[in-house]
């Protein structure tokens, strides 16, 4: 399946890609209205990675063996065998926050307001996900790759 | 005859049903189970009694899951015998089930001290949904006002939050000196502490209930209970919420070793062949006491399931462990704790910690030849996991151990080799 890769050595730190999976996730879909009056304030699912000079943008990497779709106490992560995707519904998360626990990559991200978790989708629906189409220097491709 | 036979329903039993169906399509699986409907989220019951979540949500699995499975489920059955010999297993019905393949994942019953009055109407124990149920009824039913939570550990904390949001006055009773005293040490027990006072709770440590009063008018009915040094408090409910114990009845007097749960290798099998066991009734490899021991947490629980089931259907498969590990949501303080959470002073081990008092927030790490054994995070639990695969991969982190608790710690300080090797840059 394709999965999304950062080039570390153009990443610039910009945290566009952030801005850009916010908005992409929000209900308005504007970035005005998505930061500041949108509520509950959407989050982003991808989060940069700094430690300087090196910095890189990282979300679910939507593992083969899953250790979040194990681990879920709810049934909310599940791994879709078709599309290889770990997917989340919301509905059935209970917040307990085990599936952050697990992540190697911490890429789930906390959801305080709605006391649920949040995590790359790969922008179903779309061409490219809103952080690689986004990110000015090409730091994000989406590719296939061997998990 | 079932080509494979899993006693239970729970999550041991549906991550060995998901492992055995991706090795083996077609082989006979049977699943005796004592609820009718044992696909649901044992943990989010304290979310049933609070009303955050209904039975429709709790559900880890679909309705149709066995079906699904092409699985055969005997629910509403126990099973009473077992035959290694004949490797048959009996029910209560007298029917005999023949097996090829075993999985013993009958997981854990609460554990109830010996206590006068805890026959009384108004105790309960907090396992199974129909604890939950019947807990939830009562409050409504007699318009419960007051309880007493026996036990601060998972169990107790969770249902005490729920009791909280139905707005009864709860008082937390634990013998240990500390709330959860299994998984924080004493300075993350007094902040955690600290909070759930601050929402309300009565917490009395160091103590036990030496006895549950009833009523005035009825002896029957809880009407409060007497603590260890003496004190009264009066309630309407009892909940013991201490633990639970393995459920070990159908091995008892076969060759299946049991120690105080049921022995296992790290294919999950016991010491008879082609009899395995997972979950709450196994004693599973502990990779951090670096020895197997009761673990009974909901994820290691469906991963040995998994293991067990993979290896049932001949995929051999080596379960590398779990450890003592648990995330909290409760009071809506979150916390992480994995491994060696309140170590006793020891040369060989080395403790990092970060306290940030205003924000209440607690990190601490227990490094073992630069490796981490032990990860309590208190209200800031994001990059849990990436210490945890730390931890699991037995990685040194000599070379960056000052930033591991860092506000700014993350996949960018590790070493590049490692980021490769996580495929996380190119």
């Amino acid at each position: 399946m394709k999965r999304i890769i950062a080039k570390q050595e153009v990443c610039m730190g910009c945290g566009l890609c952030e801005v850009y999976c916010t908005v992409q996730h929000s209900k308005s879909k504007d970035i005005i209205k998505a930061y500041n009056s949108e509520r509950p304030k959407p989050i982003s699912r991808v989060r940069l990675e700094v430690n300087k000079p090196v910095s890189f943008a990282i979300q679910c990497r939507h593992c083969e063996d899953a250790p979040c779709v194990t681990a879920c106490l709810s049934g909310a992560m599940q791994k879709d065998e078709k599309t290889g995707l770990v997917t989340y519904n919301q509905e059935k998360c209970m917040g307990c926050w085990t599936c952050i626990m697990v992540c190697p990559y911490g890429a789930i991200m906390m959801d305080q307001q709605g006391k649920v978790v949040a995590k790359c989708d790969l922008c179903q629906g779309f061409d490219e996900p809103a952080c690689v189409a986004n990110c000015p220097n090409e730091a994000l491709v989406f590719k296939e790759v061997k998990p | 005859m079932a080509k494979y036979l899993i006693v239970g329903g729970s999550a041991a039993s549906i991550g060995a049903v998901e492992a055995i169906r991706e090795v083996d399509p077609a082989g006979s699986i049977t699943i005796i189970s004592e609820e009718p409907c044992p696909q649901y989220s044992r943990p989010m019951i304290s979310d049933f009694v609070s009303g955050k979540a209904d039975f429709h949500k709790m559900k880890c699995r679909t309705d149709d899951f066995w079906k699904e499975n092409n699985a055969e489920a005997l629910t509403g059955k126990k099973a009473t015998a077992l035959n290694l010999t004949e490797k048959t297993v009996q029910l209560e019905s007298g029917e005999k089930v023949a097996y090829e393949k075993l999985l013993l994942a009958t997981g854990g019953k609460p554990f109830v001290p010996k206590m006068e009055g805890s026959d009384k109407d108004g105790v309960f124990t907090f396992t199974t949904i129909k604890d939950a149920q019947q807990l939830a009824a009562k409050i409504d039913s007699i318009n419960a006002k007051a309880a007493v939570v026996i036990g601060a550990g998972l169990i107790g904390i969770s249902v005490t939050e729920a009791l909280m949001k139905r707005g009864l006055k709860v008082t937390m009773v634990e013998l240990q000196e500390k709330i959860l005293s299994l998984l924080l040490d004493a300075k993350a027990s007094d902040l955690v502490e600290g909070v759930v006072k601050k929402a309300g709770v009565n917490i009395v440590t160091g103590q036990s209930v030496q006895k549950i009063l009833g009523t005035p008018g009825n002896d029957g009915v809880v009407g409060g209970v007497i603590l260890t040094k003496g004190d009264q408090v009066p309630c309407d409910l009892v909940i013991v919420a201490i633990g639970v114990v393995p459920r070990t009845e159908l091995v008892v007097g076969t060759a299946v070793k049991t120690n105080r749960g049921i022995v296992v290798d790290n294919t999950m099998q016991t010491n008879v062949p082609d009899v395995y066991a997972s979950g709450d009734v196994a004693e599973a490899y502990d990779f951090i006491m670096n020895q197997n021991r009761l673990l009974p947490l909901w994820p290691l629980a469906v991963l040995e399931g998994q293991i067990a089931g993979y290896n049932m259907a001949g995929k051999k498969t080596t379960y590398i462990g779990g450890t003592n590990m648990s995330s909290l949501k409760y009071f809506d303080i979150p916390i992480v704790s994995i491994g060696l959470a309140n170590p006793k002073e020891d040369p060989a081990l080395e403790v990092l910690v970060k306290h940030d008092a205003e924000r209440n927030v607690y990190k601490k790490l227990v490094l073992k030849n630069n490796v981490i054994v032990g990860l309590t995070l208190v209200n800031c639990i994001e990059r849990a996991g990436v210490l945890f695969y730390l931890m699991k991969n037995t990685i040194n982190v000599k070379r960056f151990k000052q930033k591991l608790l860092s506000d700014d710690f993350g996949l960018a300080t590790l070493p590049v080799g490692l980021q490769r090797k996580m495929c996380v840059v190119q």
